[in-house]
């Protein structure tokens, strides 16, 4: 989930998706909340998180480099390059809000923070020309990034020699995973944003449509790959494949837990093949509630039971997360929804010049009431009357 | 429409000088056919000001392309050659690391990492070089001198005209303006130095 936002709205903005502008920044400042609150849990994971340094290439007192070849490393670049592009990405589709914000501004402190943040943005035509190169480029730039970000997560598990992790086709099944995933949380915040601020006719039932065949067809992209897995397994005639997809997680004590992925990211979504459930706003926002818990399942089976009665018997028990592992869980769903609703607060939720930037008005040569004038010789008499 | 307001007419207050010309529309193609106007009568310095990028500005302001592509392409060079000698040096020369009997340093196992410094320093490129190239970030200009300048954000369309242009006579230019049915016109002051 924090890694669909950008590519939601950087590959729908490469697309020349109009109705993207509604839901884009919606989605990226989940993304960017949603990476913050997973950096939390190698920070914790490390250990010691006062060493967290050595995972950078810095000098140390051991006069020691990390490892380069080790996926863990990756990772690290993966993700702090990711982090920083999607905050890029998002404070520049910002800047001309921000200045909206502040030429709005009625109180000092508002004009002085809106103001400082903005820039200095005079929406001049020389900025505007440069700015959406600017953008254009950031754009360009996070589709394969985000690409590689779940390619290279994938690879901590896939280049591990753990039956159940040592998968080929762990990269492109974490890329439909996260779109699907961040699908379903960009509706579900979206409708209850939708129903609390009245902004029904920025995110229509059209917006809302397609975000729920966007669901489909990930959806079903995910249920593939959990069948390549099964069929690889059977495949490959390797024992200790199958006797970890076959035995320990459609059968197994986790059978509860792997069930419950299949039923919501594979069998809810099909609901959506129906037009009438497709724009019914209790259906999908059920519906995306329960891919939204689907997905967290789909974390938990791939690790969890691929960790346990496995090699070492410390792992041949049944896993049971303690208090602790809870309410670190608990606690980042908190940081999230604080973060999210400061959001909602103080920034525009809604991306303000790209709305206004695709309505019909703003093509220079719209014409109301289906008059035509020409501009520029038209007599000034004619134009008060035509417009 | 056919008889714009003007604002602040009056001669230059104490300790204020001219800095330009403020025309306001109230559409986005009559901004455009102005730009049009002022770029066929010869001037420059001028700029439009609008809510959102409006499709054949550069165009009509007579701008040519950006130049950014070339910023954010030496970002990315730096980029790559930056993560390759990085990786060559730390595990191949400074402190060797044999793991698994595989060699100190391999090329595929580079890639990830040459490929994420690529993307991101050209992402900074792309910001900082678009701040660089608009002189951003800039709280002063005499623009915000105007108090009706802060439509420019909302629903407003406005062009400035520099008084630097060297096509720039406040008559002449003004008469120019008005005849780009504009809403209003309006003579923008900055302190003097």
């Amino acid at each position: 989930m924090g890694h669909a936002g950008t590519l939601i709205s950087a590959v729908l903005f490469l697309f020349r998706q109009k109705w993207r502008t509604s839901i884009n920044r919606f989605a990226e400042a989940m993304t960017i909340f949603a990476v913050m609150c997973a950096l939390v849990f190698p920070g914790i994971h490390v250990g010691r998180v006062w060493m967290a340094y050595y995972m950078f290439p810095l000098p140390n007192q051991m006069s020691m480099w990390p490892n380069f070849k080790s996926p863990l490393i990756w990772d690290i670049f993966a993700v702090s390059t990711y982090a920083t592009v999607s905050i890029l990405f998002w404070f520049v589709g910002l800047i001309p809000d921000l200045a909206t914000l502040r030429d709005r501004a009625k109180t000092k402190i508002r004009k002085t923070v809106y103001g400082a943040l903005a820039l200095g943005w005079r929406g001049a035509n020389r900025h505007w020309q440069h700015y959406e190169r600017a953008y254009m480029i950031l754009a360009a730039l996070s589709t394969p990034l985000v690409l590689s970000v779940h390619s290279v997560v994938s690879f901590d598990f896939a280049t591990s020699v753990l039956p159940g992790w040592h998968t080929t086709i762990f990269p492109p099944y974490f890329v439909a995973g996260a779109v699907f995933s961040g699908f379903a949380m960009v509706m579900t915040l979206m409708l209850l944003t939708r129903a609390v601020y009245g902004v029904k006719s920025i995110v229509t039932m059209q917006h809302l449509e397609l975000m729920n065949k966007i669901m489909l067809v990930t959806g079903s992209l995910v249920g593939y790959a959990y069948a390549i897995e099964f069929f690889i397994a059977f495949y490959s005639g390797n024992e200790y494949e199958q006797w970890v997809f076959m035995k320990n997680r459609a059968t197994g004590p986790f059978a509860w837990a792997y069930w419950t992925m299949i039923s919501c990211n594979v069998i809810s979504p099909q609901l959506f093949w129906s037009k009438k459930l497709r724009t019914s706003i209790p259906v999908m926002f059920v519906v995306s509630i329960l891919i939204n818990i689907g997905m967290w399942f789909e974390r938990f089976v791939i690790i969890a039971t691929s960790l346990f009665r496995d090699f070492i018997p410390g792992s041949w028990g049944y896993f049971r997360p303690t208090y602790v592992d809870i309410a670190t869980y608990a606690g980042t769903l908190g940081l999230f929804f604080t973060l999210f609703l400061l959001f909602l607060r103080w920034i525009p939720m809604i991306a303000v010049a790209e709305v206004k930037g695709v309505l019909p008005e703003a093509d220079p040569h719209y014409h109301p009431e289906g008059s035509h004038d020409d501009h520029a010789h038209a007599p000034a008499a004619a134009l008060a009357g035509g417009e | 429409m056919s008889s714009p307001e003007y604002r602040s007419a009056a001669p230059p207050p104490a300790g204020k000088r001219l800095a330009l010309l403020l025309a306001e529309y109230a559409t986005p193609g009559e901004c455009l056919h102005a730009a049009e106007k002022l770029r066929d009568a010869g001037y420059s310095k001028f700029d439009s000001h609008t809510p959102f990028p409006i499709h054949g500005m550069d165009k009509a302001i007579g701008l040519p392309d950006s130049k950014l592509g070339f910023l954010v392409f030496a970002g990315g060079l730096t980029g790559t050659t930056l993560a390759f000698t990085m990786m060559m040096w730390m595990n191949g020369v400074d402190y060797p690391l044999i793991i698994g009997g595989k060699p100190a340093t391999s090329i595929p196992s580079m890639i990830p990492i040459m490929f994420e410094l690529t993307v991101l320093l050209s992402a900074f490129a792309a910001v900082f070089g678009m701040f660089h190239l608009n002189r951003l970030p800039r709280h002063n200009h005499p623009l915000f001198e105007s108090e009706n300048f802060g439509k420019f954000s909302d629903d407003r369309f406005f062009i400035s005209v520099e008084v630097e242009d060297p096509k720039f006579k406040l008559d002449r230019t003004k008469e120019l303006l008005s005849k780009t049915h504009p809403a209003s016109v309006e003579e923008v002051y900055e302190e003097a130095q």
